[in-house]
């Protein structure tokens, strides 16, 4: 397997362009020698950038430890027996891949009362549903998930283990990680397998400037978070003839925490890590109040409701609505971006939407540097005509 | 109480500007700053300091000029600072950066509650947080909102789900990860930033700590960069002119054809 290493050579003659390049910052002078330090990821910009060619990257081998399975094994999220988009999203990634490493594909579900579940999953071409059904796991109790799955991988031992990027994803995949003692790579968008089988995920870094691919070739399972919306919904094959595989739950299952209550807050529009339409709104829409034309727009458009920092600061919107490097990343269908000048930490939490359409009064603001669509205009005027307009067609 | 904030020193990401020409990221000469995230976790620690008593230390890990983001946290009113600088250290992963900084959290002392940043935000994983957590064999909670109570050995919080919030109770010692939601951050006073300026901040290697050579840095980390690139962004923006009417018809139009 190949592995990369990043050494800086006598040609060195300290021009110092490096230092300047590095996204990380981690290049430093020691005499007339540049010192890569602690943080370098191996992007390669330094020696990109170097005239002279002293800084090599080199791709070696390393003797990789014999695989254990090859299976793919999806954590299917629910709440309330509603199965996470994203988890179905998965289920077609974990296709793809399963049938390119002639695998098979398997998934884990928890819960109360998820036997139909369970059952349903079967029917996206999963040979394998493990199921732990408790009314210990009726909530989502992460550190009570962490030791069941943990306790099955060691079991099953798939090869490729994938977790939807949600907040509980998110947080009980880097736990399991750490007690396998494998590797973890977060919030993927694409995924590749390379001629040896092993997994190539692809993840957009520094506020999405940078993508980068990584592998884990000597341990497993090798193990992503993926990033909702980015994979399609699978098929459903009504007789597929998958197994499905009641897992049994100890009764002494301990856990140190407890979720004493969750709160769901009605406010739809507040979703927009799952949106597949945003509507956002910055300073430029000028006050609190206004941003009911964005919440109609939004209704309008099936949507929900994204924000700037500045207006989050401001108390126009809570905070579960901001967009960007302090809020959420999010990745919609549409995203229209209403009175956002686009400061760079905005676009580093919306850049990779699919369309991007921004509505702004000043014609040399930022955000149009990356939309798809741009209407120079203002935004009381604007969005007012879209909401007649979609009304209109009724 | 006894609290562990763990920071790190990130690239500024608001020097950073877009290159209009490539749509590329302009990133020579960038400063660095500490980590967004990680004032709120600041401020959190100092709050609960204010409140029960005890003594409040940031840790992190990098370059030895991360000793500067350290020494911002002291002026916030951060008691003490560690700094985990070694070349060994270098490439680590999520994995050995949690390892790494659990080791340098056990040889700080006895303590009841570790605060992190939800994220750093060059790596954007969120993963060391919980990492450190399962390292140490102690409950967690990521994005946390708001801190319910802290008392009799126990910590009440609301942490952020994707439709609300959930009400969690952990016993001591336990790790959070803070969100923006949870406070405002406070400006450095005259007299935190006299005694950041003269502190000397320790720095350990992994001698200090124990580490076992194996699990930090490069060694210790089962992921590995296979290859970067900078995404090409298409600059193929059309402005929609004419009445505010006519434009979102326009709009609507092209819309329609993308759904």
């Amino acid at each position: 397997m190949q592995v990369m290493s990043i050494r800086v050579t006598d040609a060195c003659i300290g021009c110092g362009s490096c230092i300047d390049e590095c996204p990380f910052g981690v290049i430093s002078m020691e005499g007339e020698r540049a010192v890569i330090g602690d943080g370098c990821t191996l992007c390669g910009a330094c020696a990109k950038i170097c005239p002279v060619e002293a800084i090599i990257i080199e791709r070696g081998q390393k003797e990789a430890k014999a695989p254990e399975g090859k299976d793919v094994l999806i954590f299917c999220e629910q709440r309330n027996g509603q199965v996470a988009d994203v988890s179905y999203e998965l289920l077609s990634v974990g296709r793809m891949l399963s049938d390119k490493l002639g695998a098979q594909l398997t998934a884990v579900i928890l819960g109360e009362g998820i036997k139909d579940h369970a059952q349903d999953l079967v029917t996206y071409s999963v040979d394998q549903v493990y199921y732990f059904d408790h009314p210990q796991l009726k909530l989502p109790h992460e550190e009570k998930y962490v030791s069941l799955i943990t306790d099955l991988i060691t079991t099953i031992r798939p090869s490729v283990f994938l977790i939807g990027g949600t907040t509980l994803g998110r947080s009980i995949a880097p736990r399991i990680a750490t007690r396998l003692g494998t590797g973890l790579t977060a919030d993927c968008t694409g995924f590749d397998l390379d001629e040896a089988g092993n997994l190539m995920q692809t993840r957009p870094t520094f506020g999405g400037n940078l993508l980068a691919t990584i592998i884990c070739p000597n341990h497993r399972p090798q193990m992503a978070t993926v990033r909702p919306k980015v994979f399609s919904m699978p098929e459903r094959v009504a007789d597929y003839p998958g197994q499905l595989i009641e897992m049994a739950v100890p009764e002494d299952l301990k856990a140190l925490s407890e979720i004493l209550s969750v709160t769901e807050q009605d406010d739809e529009t507040a979703n927009i890590a799952e949106a597949e339409i945003i509507v956002a709104g910055g300073r430029g829409m000028g006050d609190a109040k206004n941003f009911a034309l964005l919440n109609e727009l939004a209704k309008l458009l099936g949507g929900a409701v994204g924000a700037s920092r500045a207006v989050v600061d401001a108390g126009w919107i809570p905070y579960a609505h901001q967009v960007g490097q302090t809020g959420k990343t999010v990745k919609p269908r549409i995203y229209i971006a209403c009175g956002i000048s686009g400061a760079i930490q905005h676009l580093a939490g919306m850049q990779s939407s699919d369309v991007i359409v921004a509505i702004n009064k000043d014609a040399n603001a930022p955000i149009f540097q990356v939309a798809d669509y741009g209407i120079v205009g203002d935004v009381l005027e604007v969005i007012p005509a879209l909401i007649s307009e979609l009304k209109g067609k009724g | 109480m006894n609290i562990v904030v763990c920071i790190k020193q990130v690239p500024d990401p608001s020097q950073a500007k877009i290159d209009p020409k490539t749509g590329l990221v302009i990133r020579a000469g960038v400063k660095k700053i500490l980590n967004p995230f990680d004032l709120y976790a600041i401020e959190e620690a100092v709050r609960l300091k204010e409140a029960h008593g005890g003594k409040v230390t940031a840790l992190s890990m990098g370059p030895p000029d991360a000793a500067e983001a350290l020494k911002e946290a002291v002026a916030m009113g951060v008691d003490d600072a560690v700094l985990l600088s070694d070349r060994a250290f270098a490439g680590a992963d999520t994995l050995a950066t949690s390892y790494t900084l659990a080791l340098g959290i056990g040889k700080i002392g006895a303590f009841d509650l570790i605060i992190c940043g939800r994220q750093a935000v060059d790596g954007d994983t969120a993963q060391v947080g919980p990492g450190i957590a399962e390292q140490l064999g102690i409950p967690h909670a990521t994005d946390v909102r708001r801190i319910v109570s802290a008392d009799d050995g126990q910590l009440v919080v609301e942490r952020m789900i994707e439709n609300g919030y959930e009400t969690i109770r952990m016993p001591l010692p336990a790790l959070i990860t803070a969100v923006k939601e949870l406070n405002e951050p406070r400006m450095p006073s005259l007299k935190g930033m006299m005694r950041s300026k003269k502190m000397q901040v320790p720095i350990w290697g992994p001698g200090d700590i124990q580490a076992e050579p194996e699990r930090i840095g490069s060694n210790g980390s089962p992921t590995q960069v296979y290859r970067t690139w900078e995404p090409t962004r298409k600059i193929t923006s059309q402005m929609l002119e004419g009445t505010p009417q006519q434009q979102a018809r326009a709009l609507l139009e092209k819309l329609g054809q993308v759904q």
